[in-house]
């Protein structure tokens, strides 16, 4: 079966999405990640979009989804890599992405990920475990 | 006067045909010579209508023309289906609208998308909806 491959790299997982994306593979990809946060205990989430050449409602849809299943399950998402011509088009259709944070490319978002998660650890280590 | 000097025919029928649809406007908008971001806007648009077509048409047909007047060349996109049509069309074109399960840009956002935008549509007679996109 075709699917999106999912790449463990410590604590984050990385997703690099270069295929046409279709209903089945969008679901196959929201299962295999969601079982993958759960079995790795990851914190956070790279999706690399920088191969894809448009990003219509669906696609936008689908990545706010993964965003919101990731956050549920204790992972931020930031997608990185997008091109400036889908950034343009983006704007253009009505699509905002609300709620989902973007970096330029894989290091800056992996960097993004350290700051937001760095915080939220020295937070948890004033107050007890439950 | 607008001549068509070129016509293309697909079926959508499954999410896959949506993809072909997308390559051949793609290959279309780099033969007349659009730029990256035209050729970004017009397959977006052909995206998002190729989609309405299947989830709420049923299926139809796409039909890809290159035009040229005394100007300028362009493609026009047309989008077909015999689905239960639209029965309240300047609702159907605002944004946030939806009856199925995207996020209710499909109509708005390929009409900001494109050069001209024109839509037929009635409850029980289909929908049609064709763009065009100029160089």
């Amino acid at each position: 079966m075709e699917r999106i491959p999912i790449l463990k790299m410590g604590d984050y997982l990385l997703i690099t999405i270069q295929v046409d994306m279709h209903d089945k593979l969008a679901l196959t990809l929201q299962n295999d990640l969601t079982e993958q946060i759960v079995t790795y205990k990851s914190k956070g989430i790279l999706i690399d979009i920088s191969a894809l050449e448009i990003v219509d409602s669906f696609i936008g849809r689908m990545l706010g989804i993964i965003a919101s299943m990731s956050r549920l399950l204790d992972a931020e998402t930031v997608v990185v890599g997008m091109q400036p011509a889908v950034a343009i088009t983006l704007v253009e259709l009505g699509l905002s992405m609300k709620g989902i944070r973007t970096a330029l490319n894989v290091e800056k978002g992996m960097a993004v990920l350290r700051a937001t998660l760095g915080e939220e650890r020295q937070d948890g280590d004033s107050s007890p475990e439950f | 006067m607008i001549r068509v000097l070129n016509s293309e025919s697909m079926e959508i029928r499954t999410t896959e045909d949506i993809v072909s649809v997308r390559q051949a406007v793609r290959k279309k908008a780099i033969s007349l010579g659009f730029g990256l971001v035209d050729q970004t806007k017009v397959v977006t648009a052909s995206s998002e209508l190729a989609r309405n077509t299947l989830d709420y048409g049923g299926g139809g047909t796409a039909h890809l023309e290159i035009l040229e007047n005394d100007r300028r060349t362009g493609l026009r996109l047309i989008f077909e289906d015999q689905g239960p049509g639209i029965a309240d069309i300047d609702l159907a074109l605002s944004d946030g609208f939806t009856s199925g399960s995207g996020m209710g840009l499909g109509l708005g956002g390929s009409k900001r998308l494109s050069h001209e935008f024109e839509i037929q549509s009635a409850p029980g007679a289909g929908t049609r909806v064709t763009i065009v996109r100029w160089k």
